[in-house]
């Protein structure tokens, strides 16, 4: 099994006013392609900012971050979204609809930023939107769907430009019980068939269950070897 | 255009707002396009002036009348090629409310002066031999359905005939035109043969008006008016000759400066837009920074994000710049038949399209720069967090 994400030495550090935060101490982590890795840990344990790394959207204060072969940490804020365009999607606890656009236009937002025509676009929409089961729910917004069905939507706009690297953070922390596991269903269901590599921030054991692996941080630092796959 | 619906939907977030900012660009460009027609009418003199014309009038007053006998004294000066005279007739026709100027005119020499008009041949010759002859400019013979062969009765308020009558009548032999907006404004008048003027009215004979006066160089327009004036100096008549361009524009100040009164009610309309929309478009953003930070996620990098707020700002001051715009130009036929014909015709010229379309990109840059360098810093992580 080839490894998707190499991560060596990671500290990341913050100032708030005078005061420094080091929030993650030197964490080295390997996610193998393929992997359904669940970051567990308590509020303020760094999984999030971890996560955030793995995703491109900060960069490390030390260490190393390779995706895909690629050294992440070392790129600019203009490579980096170019790279987060192309191998990242996103899933947030909020879900993070645009409310002025429709379930269509928001699962085609990532494709603006490739060559596509406007007929492309939408034809790859409506695949995603159907891989979700909402392709009867593409002309509406975000305030008429339920909660469980805008972040099916949001699960869309992630995978829509066909990412390797699924990022969620906390995908069902604003669901019910029975919405959460239909959620947490469709990113196996990813995982498993689709061949997307899923890091997945969560602090419920029951939604961890769903992935392959956890992984356990505490207080920046990982407080266990992860279990091999 | 990709990204029309994005733009389209962040500025349309909030109807209401929206609607109501429009609102005010919309009356400010409506505005903007009512006041420069305005003023481009009043200066309408001045652009169709010609560099190689030159006026002369009485010095201290210009209805103050000069002597005929001065146009074959101007023509020895060196440096002038043609010289004709005009004289005022203030003429009204049917009531008192149809007002406008009639100039007593030598048709060859006077037509000769304004290439810029067009007449036929045959009407031109045929207002040099009528003694009776005139003609109307076209716009005024449209206003009152006159047509070439009627007779045209007007009476003058200051020129009497021989028998004291103030009702004169002519015949109408042609119609004047001309092809440039700005020259046809100056076109809403009648030209009358001064042989017959001359002889048939009651005082001030061997008397007219003022002096046009075509020069071979423009450059040495200035000195000629000064040799002008100094064949004239410590005479009865002296006279003050000076460029067209220069008369054009010190007539119409005698009403205001229109152009200063103009540029500055148009800074406080648009100094108020700009306090009114920069603050609406910097509230939007504000409350959208969430979704600013969501498309970095998705890829969007910061200087997309910064020209699509850019962009959205734009996008609010062509639609309502155009509508406004739009409007104006709607407006002018009924604002041009309200005035009776009374006033050059309105009209929104590719100048002030231009200039309405610069004013727009400077604004949507004022007020969409703030938001947009704050969308260019913004931090992901930070926003995503509420911070």
């Amino acid at each position: 099994m080839t490894v998707l994400v190499e991560i060596r030495g990671v500290t990341k550090v913050y100032h708030r006013g005078r005061e420094r935060v080091e929030v993650l101490h030197g964490v080295d982590l390997d996610i193998p392609r393929g992997d359904f890795v669940a970051l567990m840990g308590p509020s303020g344990s760094g999984k999030t900012t971890l996560l955030n790394l793995i995703g491109g959207l900060d960069t490390p204060t030390g260490g190393s971050i390779v995706v895909l072969g690629r050294r992440i940490d070392r790129l600019s804020g203009g490579e980096l979204a170019a790279w987060r365009a192309a191998h990242v999607g996103f899933v947030f606890q909020f879900y993070n609809l645009l409310p002025a656009l429709s379930a269509q236009r928001n699962v085609e937002l990532p494709l603006l930023l490739t060559d596509l025509s406007a007929a492309e676009r939408h034809r790859r929409a409506q695949i995603a939107l159907t891989l979700v089961g909402l392709a009867d729910r593409a002309r509406h917004r975000p305030r008429e769907l339920s909660g469980g069905q805008e972040q099916r939507v949001a699960i869309a706009r992630a995978i829509v430009s066909d990412p390797t690297l699924l990022v969620c953070d906390e995908p069902t922390g604003d669901l019910d019980r029975a919405t959460a596991d239909e959620v947490l269903r469709l990113i196996q269901m990813l995982n498993r068939e689709h061949g997307k590599t899923v890091v997945m921030v969560t602090h419920d054991p029951k939604a961890a269950e769903y992935a392959r692996r956890r992984v356990h941080l505490d207080k920046g630092t990982m407080t266990a070897e992860p279990v091999s796959w | 255009m990709r990204y029309l619906p994005l733009l389209w939907a962040g500025l349309f977030r909030k109807k209401t707002r929206t609607i109501l900012t429009l609102l005010s660009i919309v009356v400010a460009f409506l505005l903007f396009g009512l006041l420069q027609a305005v003023e481009v009418a009043f200066e309408s003199g001045a652009d169709a002036a010609d560099a190689k014309r030159l006026l002369t009038t009485a010095r201290y007053s210009i209805i103050e009348p000069l002597p005929m006998s001065y146009q074959r004294r101007i023509e020895q000066v060196p440096g002038v090629i043609g010289v004709a005279y005009a004289d005022w007739f203030g003429a009204k026709y049917q009531n008192e409310s149809n007002a406008f100027p009639v100039f007593a005119v030598d048709p060859t020499r006077y037509l000769d002066m304004y290439p810029e008009f067009t007449i036929s041949r045959e009407q031109r010759l045929a207002f040099a031999r009528t003694r009776t002859g005139a003609v109307a400019g076209k716009r005024l013979a449209d206003r009152f359905g006159w047509h070439v062969g009627q007779k045209l009765p007007i009476s003058s308020e200051i020129h009497p005939k021989t028998d004291g009558s103030l009702n004169w009548e002519f015949d109408l032999v042609g119609i004047i035109d001309a092809e440039d907006p700005a020259v046809r404004g100056n076109t809403d008048m009648v030209l009358i043969n001064v042989a017959y003027f001359d002889e048939a009215r009651q005082s001030g004979k061997g008397k007219t008006g003022w002096y046009i006066v075509r020069v071979t160089d423009s450059t040495q327009a200035r000195g000629i008016s000064v040799s002008i004036d100094t064949l004239f100096a410590n005479s009865p008549d002296e006279t003050k000759t000076q460029p067209e361009k220069e008369f054009a524009i010190g007539f119409a100040k005698q009403i205001g400066d229109i152009g200063a009164l103009v540029t500055r009610i148009l800074i406080a309309v648009f100094f108020t837009i700009l306090i009114l929309t920069g603050n609406t478009m910097a509230q939007s953003i504000r409350e959208r920074i969430p979704e600013l930070a969501i498309l970095k996620t998705l890829g969007f990098s910061d200087g997309k994000v910064t020209a699509l707020v850019l962009a959205e700002a734009m996008l609010m001051l062509v639609l309502g710049g155009g509508i406004g715009m739009g409007t104006a130009v709607a407006a002018m036929p009924a604002l041009n038949g309200s005035t009776g014909g009374r006033f050059p015709p309105l009209f929104v010229g590719a100048e002030t399209w231009l200039l309405a379309a610069a004013l727009a990109a400077i604004v949507a840059l004022i007020i969409g720069l703030p938001p947009a360098l704050r969308a260019n810093r913004l931090k992901i992580v930070d926003a995503l967090s509420g911070h």
